[in-house]
């Protein structure tokens, strides 16, 4: 197992130093000028040339990655064109607003999504079943931005409860999360659903049922464990797709975290900060399907690595 | 998995029991009406899009205006019919663009072997390692927004996972007898690789291709709606909404029908592609 980890690990290095590259290359074709777009279009060229120099980008590419990659080292990723801020401290203030906004959806979807998928499941072909199954791929149909309109239609148009901009407050996260959550709840309920069924199936689980065991018995303790293992892993994928989700519903509710962050700093051409958020995403999503792996690993023994 | 595809008498079949299998049916039935919406829709909107009318503006349903009017005045039915053409067929064609790059990059990839195949994987987990609607923001944000471009950035992210699909399915197609036998026939590597690999793995990627139509319309008709796909004037469901947003207080319709439409020609292609999914590979039924 710990080897295992340890060549996982390992073998996230040559991926992780592409996308390093790949970021900044990727920023360096964006069109425009950060140093006009930062002086103004009234701007003298010498004016311009100043803040270029400023912002290092007067030098040539290979001397900016190296740059760029020296202060990556050392935990920085320079200073935001946009705040003169450091990027990291940039960055870091709205990555907690993000992080409160997807724990609680992804907390949300997983528990929610597997009781609402368990009982489908063990009432099949009930009302209640049909029920759930219907509104399972409704939920995963409707685009997150559509939903936040109906959902600030109904709860902050028209009843007036709650606010229309979302925050890092109790009030200010129920829209937000409600939005970011649907899909991936749905799409839990759907896996969580048909994984009980299909263990409900095995044979392990007839012998259960005819040594006399009750129901609810048999469903806990044999069929509820094994039927949960895939779940998992959906689980996991759905966090890294939130992430997706959080540039649409952050810009929707103006919430300020990182994908609305990303937002303005692609209209800004924010190079640090933007380079920073690229990196935060890719790592977070890379380190998800890492411990995926590994808690998969640890949930069922059968599965060896070696 | 290998031979679901091949005959036209297997295809009427899989037709068949897709209408027997109850949502399947209803995906299939609303992805034909959307596709022919997209196709005729122009042609019968009994108004000009974007032909402005201010003495009728913000109106509810009427008989002259089924969906009401926005804040232009302009006819929300025309837009939508007209929009149509735009919202499906980006989604359609970007998740077709998807798939063909995709496929042809595993393909090459699993046949060739070796360092490329090495390297070239390595590029698809650096693909992989960014959430799809970043890839394409990323990519809109260099290109500059048009319909092109938001095919391009719509596709992308189904590209990698397409690559993956291919390469296993050529890394095992490439050890069979059969093309043992073409080759010592004497037909070349890429008579080999599109005659006698790329038949044999159409079926998977027919499966997954439809499956993944639904998000890629998720993928496109947001990036309009955050202003970096097709642009207000024109009537692409997303950008529809977006210009909705302001005027939600006083005319929800003109976000809601818009809204609706995206939804039903999601929920239609995913349906269709679960039911796809179910019919040709049994072990998978639920």
């Amino acid at each position: 197992m710990s080897r295992y980890f340890l060549r996982r690990l390992l073998e996230t290095i040559p991926t992780l130093l592409g996308i390093m590259v790949a970021i900044f290359f990727f920023i360096r074709a964006l069109p425009g000028d950060p140093a006009r777009l930062y002086t103004g279009p009234e701007a003298t060229a010498s004016e311009v040339a100043i803040i270029r120099q400023r912002f290092g980008l007067d030098r040539s590419w290979p001397e900016q990655f190296v740059r760029y990659a020296r202060e990556l080292s050392r935990g920085s990723l320079g200073v935001s064109f946009r705040s003169n801020l450091p990027a990291t401290q940039v960055i870091k203030r709205h990555f907690q607003a993000t992080l409160w906004l997807s724990l609680t959806a992804i907390c949300l979807a997983t528990v929610v999504g597997i009781l609402v998928g368990v009982g489908a499941a063990a009432n099949r072909n009930s009302l209640l079943d049909v029920g759930i199954t219907v509104l399972a791929i409704l939920g995963i149909s409707i685009p997150s931005f559509f939903l936040s309109i109906l959902l600030i239609y109904a709860f902050a148009v028209n009843a007036k409860i709650l606010p229309v901009t979302g925050s890092l407050s109790f009030r200010g996260l129920i829209l937000p999360t409600l939005a970011l959550t649907m899909s991936s709840l749905a799409t839990i309920a759907r896996f969580a659903r048909s994984s009980l069924l299909e263990v409900l199936g095995e044979d392990f689980i007839r012998t259960a049922k005819a040594k006399g065991l009750a129901a609810a018995v048999v469903l806990q303790k044999h069929a509820l464990k094994n039927a949960l293992i895939p779940v998992l892993t959906i689980t996991g994928l759905q966090f890294g797709f939130l992430l997706s989700g959080t540039i649409i519903v952050e810009t929707v509710f103006n919430f300020p975290g990182l994908g609305w962050l990303l937002i303005q700093s692609i209209n800004a051409r924010d190079y640090p900060v933007l380079q920073g958020l690229m990196l935060v995403f890719a790592l977070e999503f890379l380190l998800i399907n890492l411990i995926v792996d590994l808690l998969y690993g640890l949930v069922d023994p059968r599965i060896s690595y070696d | 998995m290998t031979s679901l595809l091949p005959t036209s008498t297997q295809r009427g079949l899989l037709l068949a029991r897709l209408m027997r299998h109850r949502s399947g049916a209803i995906g299939l039935i609303l992805s034909c009406l959307f596709v022919l919406m997209a196709v005729f829709g122009p042609l019968v909107a009994p108004f000009d899009p974007s032909e402005a009318n201010y003495l009728e503006i913000n109106q509810g349903i009427s008989r002259t205006h089924p969906l009401g009017t926005d804040n232009f005045g302009r006819d929300l039915l025309s837009r939508i019919l007209v929009g149509a053409r735009y919202s499906i067929g980006i989604g359609l064609s970007a998740s077709l663009l998807g798939a063909l790059l995709g496929g042809i990059w595993g393909l090459w990839s699993g046949f060739l072997g070796g360092v490329a195949d090495n390297l070239s994987m390595r590029l698809v987990d650096i693909l992989l390692a960014f959430p799809g609607l970043l890839l394409a923001i990323g990519f809109i944000a260099i290109s500059g927004p048009g319909l092109g471009p938001v095919i391009l950035a719509s596709s992308l992210f189904g590209l990698p996972i397409f690559a993956r699909l291919a390469r296993g399915s050529a890394l095992s197609l490439k050890e069979r007898v059969f093309v043992e036998g073409a080759r010592s026939l004497g037909a070349g590597e890429l008579r080999i690789m599109f005659r006698h690999i790329l038949p044999s793995m159409i079926a998977p990627i027919l499966v997954y291709l439809t499956l993944r139509t639904g998000i890629t319309m998720l993928i496109a008709s947001g990036l309009s709606f955050l202003g970096l796909g097709i642009q207000p004037p024109t009537p692409e469901w997303g950008a529809m909404l977006s210009e909705a947003q302001l005027y939600l207080p006083i005319h929800p319709l003109m976000a809601f029908a818009p809204g609706l439409v995206i939804s039903l020609a999601i929920l239609g292609f995913n349906l269709l592609g679960d039911g796809l999914r179910d019919v040709l590979d049994p072990s998978l039924v639920e």
